[in-house]
């Protein structure tokens, strides 16, 4: 809730909820709700930070809300990044036209550690690269949605977005009653249809769709067998799979299998060690070479990536406008690109009050919060960006909104960002809601689950509540 | 089905049975122990060789050092505790394949004998063994009661028949193993004794009671254990069990498989033998001819379905 003024609209129907089941209640099915997860095994396991490692993302029991005209404006502003970040990679990978524009610098693209040579001048099926767009967002002012980042490989959390609406369901049923909140389970409905729109050409039946992942030691294998079952597909691994007779097949227990359509939660690098990284004992020899003559289909594609650099982000307004001929209909946060003279002088004279990221950082390691910084950290800092001014950027710190957040034994205000998750097959689809990550530490911004974030369940009203005034 | 879907099912079964039966091995250990005069040091290097742990003639071998060996271990598959956390890791591989009771069953209390250290796991023994016990219980009646009927429920179902067979005769060889002091009698007291420590182990005291309505001899404890068809974990029931499975498995994929003769072939051959020769070409030998069919069971069928 952003004004002072008292209770947004959109939230009325939750203050009076609130009110009426009390504190004890509340504490008590926020436990109900931790053993549900723990025993349901939604975890998640932190890279190299060692402890538990399934361990749970702390689930705030107070819905995150957003109005219907509010979230009208929004998904169309997600919708036109998606399409806009799609048109973006299939010209870099084609005439280049942007860049000979001069709109983006070519040097951005080109040498960007996540351009793939290899698809040069290929057609994916639909000419759609970014499958599943992920958008962080962060609303600033009463109208105000800014992007934070895209998310164009393989953003992850929407099993959060699908499970703690149904754990809010079943634990207040009353609040779903009268039809108030869109529904979100209908994503994996669209993702396996959107998967299924772009088979390969070499296709010819019912495509076949199965979900990779590296496997259950990885921190999202949750979420991918997750999905792989709500959409009623086989979730594989890479040793499961085989290249022959220019397809990929999988081993089951009555022989080989086709694949016609993978919806990959694997980096570029470990899809297939004859392309990538021949070091890696991950990935299946010879996938891209069927990939890029028809036999199968990668979602995302290989080297989506250079669409959701940080760098690239600031670029986004111009391909709203180079490709689809529109004004961006959300805000992007003011970025200066340290690989600029005059943007890294600024950044150094004003490192104190900015947020300083690595161009290819992600998850919200290594990044600098200056305010929040001490000053040892900020030198320190300091050096490393002198060392590579190419790959930092730096923002202002935005004044984020807050949600209620109930921490402690108390309710608060704690920052929130949300990321809805936009599908691109033949056509573009969004579920109404999204994942909400809250900072559970009182004036934290960082909302990243590896730093300790939790998560809300998010609310898209079906219509726009009366104004509650100050309930 | 993925084959390594099938091979992760299959291992579930298992290692749920396997906890089972490494917990009714500790129990007939420390029954044994219990007795007066037992060699107690004799009695546990018996379940440890058993229950194929090496060990060395002179290593250390008394009550603690079997529960941390048989119950608390963290790895290696030997204990109970890592039977159960192997269970639920190939289980949770394949989370989606299995229901939410059946996961549930593995993924509740998993954790519990982590923290226990070794005196208390020692002194409370019974409760822990009875709670591993539950723990299989619970698994086995989720998967009767709430998993469809396909081949997901075969492959757990085959491992739990394999391993369960393969518990009865490891069972057997404590008994093998547990060699009388040269002044007892066979048949004497401690004679008694011991195999009556197997059949409670095996749940089975009161089973025998009904089926031989007489006194424990060996003969009929092993003839319980091996070739009774109405008591649950004999071998030749278990045996039966896993080539039906493979059998539905091969009608569902149209292929007769060797795995399926093997099975066949084993289970004819109990149905053939009676106890009298058994025990005139010696237990143990048989047991150990008996443990190697269904290894080879194992082999065909991990070959056919590309585990």
């Amino acid at each position: 809730m952003h004004s002072n003024s008292g209770i947004r609209a959109p939230y009325t129907q939750v203050a009076s909820w609130l009110e009426e089941i009390g504190q004890p209640l509340l504490e008590l099915r926020a436990k109900e709700a931790e053993a549900l997860f723990r025993r349901i095994g939604i975890t998640f396991a932190v890279y190299g930070e060692g402890g538990d490692p399934e361990r749970l993302i702390p689930f705030d029991l107070i819905p995150r809300v957003i109005g219907a005209s509010e979230w009208a404006r929004l998904s169309q502003g997600i919708e036109q990044r998606a399409k806009a970040l799609n048109a973006f990679l299939y010209d870099v990978y084609h005439r280049r036209e942007i860049l000979r524009a001069g709109r983006i610098p070519a040097e951005l693209v080109i040498q960007n550690l996540a351009f793939v040579p290899e698809m040069i001048g290929f057609d994916p099926p639909g000419k759609v690269y970014s499958h599943i767009v992920g958008i962080d967002l962060v609303r600033t002012g009463e109208d105000d949605w800014q992007v934070l980042e895209d998310n164009c490989r393989t953003p992850s959390g929407v099993s959060y977005m699908l499970e703690n609406r149904e754990i809010m369901a079943r634990m207040f049923p009353d609040l779903f009653g009268e039809g108030a909140v869109r529904a979100v389970d209908g994503y994996p409905d669209d993702l396996r249809r959107t998967l299924e729109e772009v088979a390969p050409p070499a296709c010819r039946q019912d495509p076949q769709v199965v979900v990779l992942t590296p496997g259950p030691f990885n921190s999202a294998y949750y979420e991918h067998s997750f999905l792989a079952d709500l959409m009623g597909v086989d979730l594989v691994e890479p040793r499961d799979l085989r290249v022959r007779d220019g397809r990929v097949w999988r081993r089951t227990t009555k022989g080989l299998e086709i694949v016609d359509v993978i919806y990959r939660r694997i980096d570029d690098d470990f899809l297939d060690p004859l392309a990538f990284r021949s070091d890696s004992a991950l990935g299946v020899p010879g996938l891209m070479n069927v990939y890029l003559s028809g036999g199968v289909t990668l979602c995302s594609a290989p080297g989506s990536g250079v669409a959701d650099d940080k760098a690239i982000y600031t670029y986004v307004p111009e391909m709203i406008d180079f490709y689809l001929g529109e004004k961006p209909i959300l805000d992007t946060v003011p970025t200066y690109k340290c690989a600029e003279p005059d943007a890294l002088s600024y950044t150094l004279e004003n490192l104190a009050d900015l947020v300083v990221k690595e161009v290819d950082g992600s998850g919200g390691y290594g990044m600098l919060i200056g305010p929040r910084a001490t000053e040892k950290e900020v030198a320190a800092y300091r050096k490393r960006l002198e060392a590579d001014p190419a790959g930092f950027i730096a923002q202002p710190t935005l004044d984020l909104s807050t949600a209620p957040t109930f921490t402690g034994g108390k309710i608060a205000g704690r920052h929130v960002d949300l990321r809805p998750y936009c599908l691109v097959g033949r056509e573009v689809r969004l579920t109404p809601g999204g994942l909400t990550r809250v900072a559970m530490r009182e004036g934290s911004l960082v909302v990243n689950s590896s730093q300790g974030g939790g998560v809300k369940d998010t609310w898209v009203l079906a219509g726009d509540a009366p104004h509650g005034g100050g309930a | 089905m993925l084959s390594r879907t099938a091979a992760n099912l299959y291992w579930t079964g298992r290692y749920v049975e396997r906890a089972d039966a490494t917990a009714r091995l500790l129990d007939m250990g420390a029954r044994m122990t219990m007795l007066p005069g037992s060699a107690t040091r004799q009695d546990w290097l018996s379940v440890l060789k058993a229950a194929g742990v090496p060990l060395t003639e002179s290593e250390e071998v008394g009550r603690r050092e079997a529960v941390r060996i048989l119950l608390l271990d963290e790895e290696g598959g030997s204990s109970v505790r890592s039977a159960l956390t192997l269970a639920r890791s190939n289980a949770r591989a394949e989370r989606t394949a299995l229901t939410r009771q059946a996961w549930e069953a593995l993924n509740d209390e998993w954790r519990a004998l982590e923290k226990v250290p070794e005196a208390e796991a020692s002194s409370s023994l019974p409760d822990y063994l009875e709670w591993a016990q539950k723990r299989a219980a619970a698994f086995r009646g989720s998967v009767e009661t709430t998993m469809l009927r396909d081949d997901r429920y075969d492959f757990i179902k085959l491992g739990g028949a394999l391993e369960r067979a393969a518990m009865a005769l490891r069972l057997l060889e404590v008994k093998y193993f547990a060699l009388l002091p040269e002044r007892d009698v066979v048949g004497g007291g401690r004679d008694f004794h011991q195999w009556n420590s197997l059949l409670f182990a095996a749940s089975a005291l009161r089973a025998y009671h009904h089926v031989y309505r007489g006194d424990v001899t060996a003969w009929n404890v092993a003839d319980l254990l091996v070739l009774n068809r109405s008591f649950p974990r004999s071998v030749a029931l278990c045996i039966t069990e896993a080539a039906d499975t493979l059998g539905r498995l091969a009608l569902r994929y149209n292929q007769r498989t060797e795995a399926q003769n093997r099975a066949e072939r084993l289970h004819a051959r109990l149905a053939d033998t009676d106890m009298d020769e058994v025990f005139a070409d010696g237990l143990h030998e048989f047991v150990q001819e008996t443990l190697k069919s269904v290894l080879d069971i194992h082999s065909a069928t991990s070959l056919v379905y590309g585990f």
